[in-house]
């Protein structure tokens, strides 16, 4: 047993969270007078768990579902079916208000720094908004709480006083976080937490979001379209394609030996300093990702898949039991 | 699609109309008196009354009376006036004529003040004349209708005697086209320069956008006139949306036509709308009403589907 | 504590990098506060400054009338219809009332309800709008076509009938008014809802566990304001058109209190109209002149709070 799958099967009495056949549809054509012509599939029958401590890393081109799947853990968006078991209780309908109890175990790091923060608010409100309201903290008290979160960000005190657009967006995805992590949740949902920062800055931040889960046990789903971010951060990797997970591996097993053809096209679209990898572009076949409106029959990726045999278009693989998932008729060797 | 869309505009507009027709038979239920009280003689003893009033349903529960007066109202039924004991229906068919006159009349010299300005302050945007221009037209939406026509009476008709002040046409005169024209002048007037007010600026905003467009750079670029320029891209696409936006002041010219025919003494439903007003005669008031709306309904639904048949962009939700 | 530990390491360990690479990078941010950019557009408007001094101006003589008018506004001082004087500058009018005064009294009336009257559309449009646009669905479905039902009336003649139906008291005449304004209001609140509900900001809110109530008060409306703010001042000028024509009508505030309105009612009459314009001209042009200056205010608001301007 390698280390890794040690520690997984540790991890597996520390179950976090359970996600049990989620799909969240959304209709092509809303109101009361005409019926849905069709849905968009953007989470497909997905089931996951997450176990206490690790980075689950969520990856796939923009569109695959990524992010309707954190939205709808975190019931931003409202599952259509399936269970979304938190500690082990069912939040999949729980009422709002029992809800939003929940929710302070329950936080969500946003993509674009620039659109997270009320334009309204100062700093130091919207950090001690959280913390106020769930009573964390007596009102008095909420301005030494803010200091030591800005602290831990890497922020200096004064940034308490300003507004957010007086912020650059490093600093402001740094407020994200100390928003994020003000009520010391256990679970961080990070919807793309780096993709609106320069790459200077992207560093800075994977280095602070794993500081920081170091020192207070955060559990993270980090979604991302970059593998070289996703192979930083994780534990394990999940890979989704059309509104379901193709393959789901420890990360050092998925990079060395991805078994899903996908996956091995992610991992090439990747740069790579090794010129002989870079030719192997050639045999992918081009073309967008189809609609999730009308996701192919079939496996979903027999379309754009070089190997893809006669009846990957007729059965749709199911995902494979077992630490390196996959769900493919003809995984790579 | 477009079937689509238009059948569930026809859809909503059914609730609305229900609710038009709720709306106003409860406030109608809130004014005081009722037919019986009004249509007849004092004289006539009080159980008769009684018995007039079973008759004509009075007594039923509020919903039974809503019900029989709307299916009054969906054969053309309006009831019949207080005062002059006629059919409201009637009454108002006879004095449409001349609102639907005054209304099209100001709509058009609006739009036709309008257009010029706001294309003129459009081109000229920033120069002293744009200040000129748009300043007038505040002034215009600013101006209290009824003092810019008690103004013009005062000096155009009064002072220098160009125009007649009141009426449609000249008492014991022939009423001729030209006689009606002469007449329709200064309220048409009035109200067209309301209009025109709110307009210039949506033409000026149209027409600045249009101006920035890529196209017409390439269109001077080709050598093409300025003038041409303007009339051929510019002007072209800068009146879709104002067409459009026509529909919107439907209600307007219902409503402020009511001062107007008043002062001008235009024989219109807004002059029948002040004579039921001041005999408190609530039949009537409430067949205007009615009718109003329902032309500001229909309206609303043809200019929304118009607009979906000029703009192909729009999205049918 | 073990936070405070991690917070000096990470503090020495990247802060200083990242202060010196974020300090140089926000200086393209820090532009100038939003207020001041604020300010700085309104009074590039020329017209909307006048507006706002003469607004300012007119709100002061309004507040100010008791003591600003030379006579009571009911009080018969001298002649009929008696032509402007030194005693009674503006004249008197048909019982022998100061015209002056009374113009000073019936601008009061008419600032009053337009002021209070798109106070209370304002707040039930809000209201509407955002409960509308935050729960869409059928509660949306309901209310918009509630909003619709209220805009087919043509805005005149229904404020005309309901009035004459529920009688002419001040405050009756403000309900009505605000009856049939508040859906612009509704549909202007609901459309910026509805994309402020979509904002990151929002959804951080949803799912930092805040009520909807304080998402919607704290969060949305605040964001939503700036429409609500212009539409509300051109609203204040067109209530007091509508007020104006109502009295003129004699269906509005009724003789012998004055308003600007019922002061113009007289001129219906040819002899007033010609022979007496102390008594209808100077009463319209402060009609123009209130209606004029917050037009403008309301233009100049507009082109501030315009983020393309």
């Amino acid at each position: 047993m390698t280390l890794q799958a040690e520690i997984i099967s540790r991890q597996t009495k520390n179950e976090l969270l359970r996600v049990e056949h989620l799909k969240t549809y959304y209709p092509l054509q809303k109101g009361l007078f005409s019926r849905p012509t069709g849905h968009i599939k953007a989470v497909d029958d997905v089931s996951l768990t997450l176990y206490k401590g690790e980075t689950l890393g969520l990856v796939g081109e923009s569109g695959c579902g990524k992010s309707t799947m954190g939205r709808s853990i975190i019931r931003l968006e409202q599952p259509n079916s399936g269970r979304i078991l938190f500690e082990g209780e069912d939040i999949t309908h729980m009422t709002v208000k029992k809800l939003n109890v929940v929710r302070t175990q329950l936080q969500m790091i946003f993509q674009d720094p620039f659109a997270s923060l009320n334009p309204r608010i100062r700093i130091c409100d919207a950090l001690a908004e959280p913390l106020v309201v769930h009573k964390r903290v007596r009102r008095s008290e909420a301005a030494r709480e803010v200091e030591a979160l800005l602290q831990m960000v890497g922020l200096p005190r004064s940034t308490g006083e300003r507004y957010p657009h007086e912020l650059s967006g490093g600093q402001r995805q740094r407020i994200g976080i100390a928003r994020a992590i003000a009520l010391r949740p256990k679970l961080i949902i990070c919807d793309e937490p780096l993709s609106a920062l320069d790459v200077s800055i992207q560093a800075q931040m994977m280095n602070l979001l794993q500081d920081l889960q170091e020192e207070l046990q955060f559990t993270y789903l980090f979604i991302t379209h970059g593998m070289g971010a996703v192979k930083q951060m994780s534990t394990r990797i999940a890979v989704m394609y059309l509104g379901k997970i193709v393959e789901l591996a420890p990360t050092q097993q998925l990079f060395r030996q991805p078994k899903h053809p996908y996956t091995q096209l992610l991992l090439r679209a990747v740069p790579s300093p090794d010129p002989t990898l870079r030719s192997a572009n050639e045999y992918i076949h081009a073309g967008d990702m189809p609609s999730s409106g009308e996701p192919p029959q079939g496996c979903r990726f027999h379309t754009r898949c070089p190997y893809a045999q006669a009846n990957c278009g007729v059965v749709e693989p199911a995902l494979t039991e077992g630490e390196h998932a996959v769900s493919c008729h003809y995984p790579l060797a | 699609m477009m079937r689509r869309y238009i059948f569930r505009r026809l859809l909503i507009s059914i609730p609305v109309f229900f609710g038009i027709t709720i709306f106003s038979f409860l406030i109608m239920n809130m004014a005081p008196g009722n037919p019986v009280d009004m249509l007849i003689n004092p004289n006539i003893p009080k159980e008769m009354l009684e018995i007039r009033k079973e008759m004509l349903g009075l007594n039923d529960p509020l919903y039974v009376q809503y019900v029989k007066w709307l299916s009054g109202l969906l054969k053309g039924e309006l009831g019949y006036s207080y005062s002059s004991f006629a059919s409201v229906s009637q009454m108002i068919g006879e004095r449409i004529g001349p609102t639907l006159l005054l209304a099209s009349t100001s709509l058009v010299l609006g739009v036709l003040l309008a257009i010029p300005i706001g294309v003129i302050s459009a081109i000229k945007q920033n120069a002293t004349l744009d200040y000129v221009l748009t300043g007038l037209a505040f002034l215009g939406t600013s101006i209290p209708p009824f003092f810019l026509g008690l103004g013009f009476i005062y000096i155009v008709g009064i002072q220098l005697g160009w125009l007649p002040t009141g009426g449609m046409t000249t008492l014991g005169g022939t009423g001729g086209i030209g006689d009606i024209l002469v007449h329709l002048i200064l309220p048409a007037l009035v109200l067209g320069i309301a209009i025109a007010g709110k307009k210039v600026r949506y033409v000026r905003a149209s027409m600045l956008e249009v101006l920035q467009q890529d196209y017409l750079r390439t269109a001077r670029a080709k050598g093409i006139s300025e003038l041409v320029v303007l009339h051929k891209h510019a002007l072209r696409n800068a009146l879709i949306p104002i067409i459009t936006i026509v529909g919107t002041e439907i209600p307007l010219l219902l409503g402020g036509s009511i001062i107007i025919e008043q002062i001008f003494q235009w024989p219109g439903i807004g002059q029948l709308t002040m004579e039921a007003l001041l005999s408190r005669d609530y039949p009537t008031l409430m067949g205007l009403n009615i009718v109003a709306a329902c032309i500001v309904l229909s309206t609303n639904l043809v200019m929304d589907i118009l607009y979906a048949i000029v703009d192909p962009r729009m999205k049918y939700s | 504590m073990s936070v405070t530990k991690l917070s000096e390491l990470s503090w020495r360990k990247e802060a200083p990098a990242s202060e010196k690479k974020e300090s140089s990078e926000q200086a393209d941010y820090m532009i100038e506060t939003y207020a001041g950019q604020l300010k700085r557009k309104f009074f590039k408007h020329k017209m909307a400054v006048w507006g706002c001094t003469t607004t300012l101006l007119l709100l002061i003589v309004g507040l100010l009338a008791p003591w600003l008018a030379p006579y009571q506004p009911n009080e018969v001082t001298a002649a009929f219809s008696a032509p402007p004087s030194l005693t009674n500058w503006l004249g008197t009018d048909q019982v022998g009332r100061d015209v002056l005064s009374r113009l000073l009294y019936g601008m009061r009336i008419s600032l009053l309800i337009g002021i209070l009257t798109v106070v209370m559309y304002v707040l039930f449009g809000s209201f509407i709008g955002m409960l509308a646009g935050y729960f869409g669905g059928w509660l949306d479905m309901l209310l918009m076509r509630m909003t619709d039902i209220f805009l087919s009336f043509p805005y005149m003649l229904v404020v005309l009938v309901i009035v004459s139906v529920l009688g002419a008291d001040i405050f009756t005449i403000m309900f009505v008014l605000a009856l049939f304004k508040w859906p612009t209001i509704a549909l202007l609140v609901r459309s910026s809802v509805m994309s402020i509900k979509q904002t990151d900001y929002v959804r951080a809110s949803i799912t930092l566990g805040y009520s909807t109530s304080r998402i919607l008060c704290i969060h949305i409306l605040p964001n939503a304001a700036a429409p609500i703010i212009v539409n509300a001042t051109f609203g204040i000028a067109g209530t007091i058109l509508s007020e104006a024509g109502l009295s003129f009508l004699g269906m509005g505030i009724k003789s012998p209190q004055a308003s600007l309105g019922n002061m113009l009612h007289d001129a219906q009459s040819l002899t007033v109209l010609t022979e007496q314009p102390w008594l209808w001209v100077p009463a319209g042009f402060v009609i123009l002149l209130i209606v004029l200056s917050f037009n403008f205010v309301g233009d100049g608001l507009r082109d501030a709070l315009d983020a393309n301007a």
